[in-house]
């Protein structure tokens, strides 16, 4: 008798949530396309290398982008992602040093297995990240305040590290992990796993439930504090990945890796939809945003476009997101 | 109200209002209108209407055809601003005050009275028009007291205070005393009859009968979008106006099926919670409803949630199915069998801005979804569409978005996310405010159903009818203490109000 109120899963779908912002990087593409016949009578996008370097260039601040995305979406933030990042980075290349190191960090811990600074990366992002999960759950202090202790303490303990020094002269095995397209690799992977996480598990579940009502969230026996030491502990393990990365790309460690990139990493997410009240966000939608980062970067570089002016178009493409996702949910948001 | 109705002039006029939002048609064509000095009822179950009505009202949305007419001129009401210019004040259901802010910044909130040409906040002046308004109103409220500090019942008079401080010609009155107890009702009632002695047209909206005949000249009912009928409320007859509302008969208002067992489920002895209740002793038995009673500030809500983990207990022991347990938070609380719907259903109940699906399912991803933390969603899905099936959950779809859907819908869900966690003891609080009728019976059948398969169902509500129509034994509280413990043999109106503000 009820057939009209009869839910049924077989509608008409609504169209995917990302498409909206992969218009806009289409959109974006195609002006340079445009552009680059009008001012340098050559293709932009017909060029498989640039289309890598595009994406190689975002694969750094797009792992950053991904953890972020996480704890955006329980309504915190985590500026402390590039100094994690520089941190990292550091500890990383002071255990891949080679035999022939000029002034190794450690003489005794020469030639490792790559895997060991890998892990002792990610293992120092990690711990950031669960610092400052605990701050934020446990205390009380906002994440805004947390994540900034973190972000000046972290830039401070890679610059101490090593006294201030580069560590370079890394063995070849470790620089591999940065070498080619594999930052590309690992980036989307990264985001595969963590797209799967939050639409498919109950990590994910819980992370958006926190981040749309944190008092029902509790109410219904999410252990609110507990998972937003794992949500943050996730964003630094990422961030430790990216100084990884970074170190072996560079064959380096150096304390000023990472300067602002926690930045982009916001940017790249709220452009892809996340909002930052909190309970909206989705991988896909920071997965674009940073390749549009990515776009914009390259386009103005290919069109010979000073770097000051990047900043000031990639400042308003922020805003203009913003303010367009404000208007989508005041219009959805009132029935 | 008198003879010369015929020729009397309307202070207000709608004529075919029709409004849609994407994929609903809310208004189809409404017609409404309110004679100066008069209160004119409104009514009808959720998502009839009402509220899409009352904000093109009060300017928040704009009509997509039909006329307002206001003092017999034809008017556009473009803004909220514009509304409170032509003389239209609206008393919101959600409140919208500034908890930070107090009571007399609350009042004057966008009117300051100002000195020094302008430059600076009057305070003196402003607590002296606040102190004046209460007084005038009789509302015990300080003007330095802070909105946030206020409970639910004092915030609304806060609101209704706001309101009528504007001198408005017209005012719109969304469910007020949903949250007001019987004695502020009361007061409440005599606040109206004054304003419309002095001139004032009141709209409003109601779901309970008994107010409707109290209070209003003239009851008009709205169904799907449409206007169905208007009485005089003389006139009235409370069968007719459920079946214009619903649509259909409500053969048993209060349906009761129950009959509790001997076995108890959870026993309370000493427990209290400085500053809120002390020594709350009473048991519970498989299959028995338990009604709790008191005025606003008795206790009754943080005892529900000391048993749910919510606050930790000062002293006392809980005790369920004969074991003392120790519950430190919900998560303890639901292992332990408890599953606990709050008072308030937007502040601590519904996830907005996830689906149905997922308010459905998240109190017990872990135990029935889960397998190695990967969210079965198929099977999910299938326990969401057959709960919103069998509770009448009107939703497009269960991915629909759970703020789009109407407060007895969300009620439903979220009562159907306690429902799959499989509780042994189920506490309610408030479970039918700001319900309507259709769904309340819904609920009412619903909660009987659960004790007669066995389940302890503790039930905290502040309407008496609700309470004596299906509760088998009474707690009633005041002030943090239990005042008595009624059977329903013995349980009787005047016997609980002189109990619960003794």
């Amino acid at each position: 008798m009820m057939a009209a109120g009869s839910p049924d899963a077989r509608q008409p779908r609504r169209p995917v949530p990302e498409s909206g912002i992969l218009m806009v990087l289409v959109g974006i593409a195609l002006l340079f396309e445009v552009l680059g016949w009008v001012i340098q009578h050559q293709s932009f996008l017909l060029n498989v290398d640039r289309l890598l370097i595009i994406v190689l260039q975002v694969s750094i601040v797009g792992l950053l982008a991904l953890g972020v995305t996480q704890v955006i979406i329980t309504a915190g933030i985590d500026l402390s992602l590039g100094s994690v990042l520089a941190l990292a980075a550091m500890v990383a290349a002071s255990l891949a040093q080679g035999a022939d190191s000029y002034h190794p960090v450690y003489p005794a811990l020469a030639d490792l297995p790559w895997i060991v600074p890998l892990l002792a990366g990610v293992a120092v992002g990690l711990a950031a990240g669960l610092i400052n999960g605990a701050l934020v759950a446990l205390t009380g202090i906002p994440p805004f305040i947390a994540t900034l202790g973190m972000m000046v303490t972290a830039r401070g303990l890679a610059r101490a590290y090593a006294g201030g020094q580069p560590i370079s002269l890394l063995t070849d095995r470790f620089t591999w992990i940065g070498g080619g397209a594999k930052p590309v690799v690992i980036f989307l992977a990264a985001a595969v796993v963590l797209h799967l996480a939050l639409r498919h598990t109950r990590y994910g579940k819980f992370t958006y439930a926190i981040g749309s009502n944190p008092r029902a969230a509790r109410v219904s026996g999410i252990r609110v504090g507990r998972h937003l030491i794992v949500v943050y502990g996730v964003s630094g393990l990422l961030a430790g990945l990216a100084g990884v990365v970074t170190a072996a790309r560079a064959a380096s460690g150096q304390a000023g890796m990472g300067l602002g990139y926690e930045l982009d990493a916001i940017a790249a997410t709220v452009i892809g939809g996340a909002s930052l009240t909190g309970g909206v966000g989705r991988i896909g939608g920071t997965v674009i945003g940073t390749v549009i980062l990515g776009v914009i970067t390259s386009g103005f570089t290919f069109l010979g476009v000073d770097a000051y002016y990047q900043d000031i178009v990639k400042g308003v493409i922020i805003v203009a997101a913003v303010a367009v996702d404000m208007r989508r949910q005041r219009r959805s948001g009132k029935a | 109200m008198g003879g010369g109705a015929q020729s009397e002039a309307y202070l207000l006029e709608l004529e075919g209002i029709r409004k849609s939002f994407p994929g609903v048609l809310a208004l189809d064509g409404v017609s409404l209108r309110l004679r100066p000095a008069s209160v004119h009822a409104l009514m009808g179950e959720n998502g009839a209407g009402k509220s899409t009505l009352m904000n093109i009202l009060a300017g928040i949305l704009q009509p997509d055809a039909g006329t307002i007419r206001l003092h017999g001129r034809a008017v556009t009401i473009e803004s909220p601003r514009a509304a409170l210019s032509m003389g239209i004040a609206m008393i919101h259901q959600e409140l919208s005050l500034m908890p930070d802010l107090s009571v007399a910044e609350n009042i004057w909130l966008g009117r300051e009275p100002t000195r020094s040409f302008g430059l600076a906040v009057d305070h003196a002046r402003m607590r002296r028009s606040t102190g004046d308004l209460l007084e005038r109103l009789r509302i015990p409220l300080a003007a330095d007291a802070r909105a946030g500090d206020l409970d639910i019942a004092n915030r609304q008079l806060l609101e209704i205070a706001r309101a009528l401080s504007l001198d408005s010609s017209i005012l719109i009155m969304d469910e007020p005393t949903s949250a007001l107890t019987e004695r502020e009702t009361e007061r409440l009632f005599e606040l109206i009859a004054g304003l419309r002695a002095g001139g004032t047209g009141v709209i409003y909206i109601t779901h309970k009968m008994h107010e409707v005949s109290r209070v209003a000249d003239e009851v008009s009912v709205l169904r799907d979008g449409r206007h169905v009928a208007t009485h005089a409320a003389q006139e009235l007859n409370g069968d007719d106006l459920i079946r214009e509302m619903v649509g259909r008969e409500l053969s048993e208002r209060f349906p009761k099926q129950n009959v509790p067992r001997e076995t108890v489920a959870l026993e309370v002895r000493d427990l209290s919670l400085r500053g809120e209740f002390t020594n709350v002793s009473f048991r519970l038995r498989q299959g028995e409803i338990l009604g709790v009673v008191g005025m606003v500030g008795a206790g009754r809500t943080a005892l529900a949630e000391t048993l749910f983990g919510l606050r930790p207990p000062t002293s006392g022991e809980i005790v369920i199915d004969g074991r003392a347990c120790s519950i430190d938070s919900p998560h303890a609380a639901m292992r332990a069998g408890l599953a606990l719907l709050t008072e308030d259903r937007k502040d601590s109940g519904c996830f907005e801005s996830l689906s149905v699906l997922e308010n459905m399912t998240m109190a017990c991803l872990t135990t029935r979804y889960a397998r190695c933390g990967w969210v079965r969603a198929a099977r999910a899905a299938e326990d969401c569409r057959r709960l919103t099936e069998s509770l009448h959950v009107k939703t497009p779809t269960v991915t629909e978005q759970m703020g789009r859907l109407s407060g007895g819908n969300q009620q439903k869900v979220l009562i159907a996310r306690w429902l799959l966690t499989n509780p042994r003891i189920l506490i309610l609080d408030e479970p039918t405010r700001g319900v309507d009728v259709g769904a309340k019976a819904d609920i009412h059948r619903l909660i009987s159903r659960l004790a007669a398969e066995g389940m302890a169902v503790m039930m905290i509500s502040s309407e008496m009818a609700e309470i004596l129509g299906i509760s088998d034994r009474i707690l009633v509280m005041q002030a943090g203490r239990v005042s008595g413990l009624l059977e329903r043999s013995e349980s009787d109106p005047e016997t609980i109000m002189r109990l619960a503000s003794a």
